[in-house]
């Protein structure tokens, strides 16, 4: 998993490294949008809606402004409305603040990006001299207009790599040093901040014929997490599902879907596994949850709680493989947290692993609406069959 | 024969005296596995499970000629417990720790190639060879020794194919938790070389998931290398693609990742695959029987 930042946030971060992007501030009401507009003094600003998705500007989350009444209706549009991308979609992102900057005269836009490539197992970065929004058209119709260089991780970015993808990408004069600087500081800034993406789309010439950072994507590895206080201080948890942020306050891991049969499994692999196996016997997953190594009373009623949050869910599945905790401790547990939270909805559980024939007596004799199973393929259509009343 | 471990392998824990270290290596002895001792540094000198306990590996490597080792070391930590590994001389490295820094894996997996260490993991359940030596966190009672070789990306999963496998009697020759994360230090084809080339191993079940190209990458590998029946499973076909940042990701991936295209690319290689994770026992069962 990763964590996003704002694209303010990522610029921030360009600048203090000295990567060069447009001059701007970011607000959140119309007040601090005038003041931040008479700062910058420029007649005409670019405002632009702040949502970890991509796709805004078609989306209609960024606008030049030429005027104070152009600004003002623009910034009371947008702050705390929900823009919703074609990255997003369907339920969009609320916008909170929006960036000001002065606009750039564009006489081309490129493309760059660093990424971890698990093939090469190292660092690439990615360019192209067509920027702009359809970079994945590009890749699948003219692959060979993307130009990809991998970095040694344990000698970093050399100049005459940054040299030669800046002769491919058609630079001249000036340009090339300012590529090879922006490259040299993207890429310590991915080592130092533990990124696992930085996008710049478009990277551009202005009218001078210098390079300019427009935009900027960054993704944060979650597991650095603990080294990185600064990159904390950007979580921004009202651009996450709100159960998913739940979740994870709980140590859980929660991915809302669309259908309506909530699973509790655990172990990731498992879990993707249950829910193609409720796919394939006609049904549709209404989450994926990943209740950890530890399945305890704790973990499952808290679980049960952030499954049952969503109203369209009809039934539920715990598939539970118990290798070092035991079958009957964990029905115990299942059969208090369904006590708890006193759900109607049927729960099919079928647990497998140690003590597992104890543990389904367990739960067959609890009084409740379980039903223990002890086979992966009979449960899976034992919670369709229960999804639609059957 | 087995693969990477065996009854005579010699093992020490890092992160021996914590609660993880302390639960699974007691767990593993009474598999029958030589944990020999383990290293905490501070802790030198006194006993830990009767066994003594180190201040650094150098000193566990020499005092008890160990070549293995397992690591239970906390996330932040693990990168300088496993360089410390390579630099004692161990030749087969188990990091079971979740969540280590992808950089950090970066510059680990650059060490270990150059040193010819093999590491399983971060992030797995292990190896297990049954019957003689559980390196790992999985249940050993689940296993039976046999003839399947299995190679997963996932915990909890491998042990569902691990049932299958031993409900059915056939049994497991090794079983290997590569884990999760993008920079594994063993890759699925490294594991599958050494199934093929072991004696015990009859057949191959290999369990992926969804992301990266690990896959793809085996399947041209069981193609022009594997001869033995290779059963395969892959989670995910109904994960969303999940809510994304930029293109950068899809570029890169360039349409390889998702489970219909990693069962394509098995299947075009000759691999039986099996789109219900109920039915890789019986899978493998009717390739053997061929």
């Amino acid at each position: 998993m990763n964590m996003n930042v704002h694209e303010y946030q990522a610029k921030q971060l360009f600048a203090k490294e000295g990567i060069p992007v447009p001059q701007g501030k970011v607000c959140r009401s119309v007040e601090e949008a005038l003041n931040i507009y008479a700062e910058l003094g420029s007649k005409q600003v670019v405002v632009k809606a702040q949502v970890h998705a991509g796709g805004r500007g078609k989306a209609g989350g960024v606008r030049v402004v030429d005027n104070k009444n152009m600004l003002t209706d623009f910034v009371k549009q947008m702050i705390g409305s929900q823009l919703v991308t074609y990255q997003n979609a369907p339920e969009g992102q609320p916008v909170h603040q929006v960036l000001l900057e002065e606009p750039c005269q564009i006489s081309s836009e490129l493309y760059l990006s660093v990424v971890l490539d698990r093939s090469s197992q190292t660092v690439i970065f990615m360019a192209s001299s067509e920027g702009g929004v359809d970079i994945e058209t590009v890749a699948e119709s003219t692959p060979e207009k993307i130009f990809k260089f991998s970095v040694d991780p344990l000698v970093g970015v050399m100049p005459f790599q940054c040299r030669e993808m800046a002769f491919l990408l058609g630079l001249e004069g000036k340009q090339i040093k300012q590529f090879t600087h922006i490259v040299t500081k993207l890429y310590k800034l991915f080592t130092e901040k533990d990124l696992s993406m930085i996008e710049v789309n478009p990277l551009v010439i202005d009218a001078s014929g210098d390079l300019v950072c427009l935009d900027g994507k960054i993704n944060i590895d979650n597991n650095a997490m603990y080294r990185q206080p600064q990159i904390r201080e950007y979580h921004d948890p009202s651009q996450e599902n709100e159960l998913e942020n739940r979740a994870r306050s709980f140590d859980l891991s929660y991915i809302a879907l669309n259908g309506n049969i909530g699973c509790m499994v655990n172990g990731a692999g498992l879990a993707m596994a249950t829910m193609d196996l409720i796919k394939l016997s006609g049904g549709e997953p209404s989450n994926f949850l990943d209740v950890g190594g530890s399945a305890t009373k704790e973990r499952v009623t808290e679980a049960f709680k952030i499954i049952l949050a969503d109203p369209n869910v009809k039934a539920i599945l715990v598939n539970i493989f118990g290798g070092i905790v035991r079958c009957d401790l964990i029905a115990d547990g299942i059969i208090s947290a369904v006590a708890e939270v006193a759900t109607d909805l049927p729960v099919v559980v079928r647990l497998e692993g140690h003590n597992a024939e104890l543990g389904n007596q367990r739960l067959a004799s609890s009084g409740l609406n379980i039903l223990a199973c002890d086979s992966f393929t009979k449960a899976a259509q034992m919670a369709v069959k229960a999804s639609k009343g059957v | 024969m087995s693969i990477l471990i065996n009854k005579n392998t010699k093992v020490i824990c890092q992160g021996f005296t914590g609660a993880q270290g302390t639960l699974h290596c007691r767990q593993g002895i009474e598999y029958g596995t030589q944990i020999m001792g383990g290293v905490t540094p501070g802790k030198g000198g006194t006993m830990h499970l009767d066994r003594p306990v180190f201040d650094t590996v150098k000193q566990a490597v020499k005092s008890t000629g160990a070549d293995t080792s397992i690591i239970f070391v906390p996330a932040p930590f693990c990168k300088d417990s496993i360089l410390e590994a390579v630099d004692a001389g161990i030749k087969l490295i188990i990091t079971i720790t979740e969540g280590i820094p992808v950089i950090d894996m970066l510059m680990v997996k650059q060490v270990l190639d150059h040193h010819g260490v093999k590491m399983v993991g971060p992030n797995c359940p292990g190896v297990i060879t049954p019957g003689e030596c559980k390196l790992g966190i999985m249940p050993g009672y689940i296993h039976l020794p046999g003839q399947v070789g299995i190679v997963s990306r996932s915990g909890t999963l491998t042990y569902e194919a691990v049932n299958q496998t031993t409900a059915l009697g056939l049994g497991q020759s090794t079983c290997v938790g590569i884990g999760g994360d993008p920079i594994p230090g063993m890759s699925f084809i490294d594991v599958l070389q050494m199934f093929e080339n072991d004696d015990q191993t009859k057949a191959i079940v290999l369990v992926g998931e969804i992301g990266g190209s690990a896959e793809e990458e085996a399947a041209e590998y069981i193609k022009s290398h594997v001869r033995k029946p290779v059963v395969s499973y892959i989670a995910g076909v109904t994960a969303p693609p999940g809510k994304r940042m930029g293109h950068a990701g899809a570029i890169i991936s360039g349409g390889k990742g998702t489970a219909g295209e990693k069962f394509k690319a098995l299947e075009r290689a000759g691999v039986q695959t099996v789109r219900s994770p109920a039915e890789i026992g019986i899978a493998v069962k009717k390739c053997l029987s061929r």
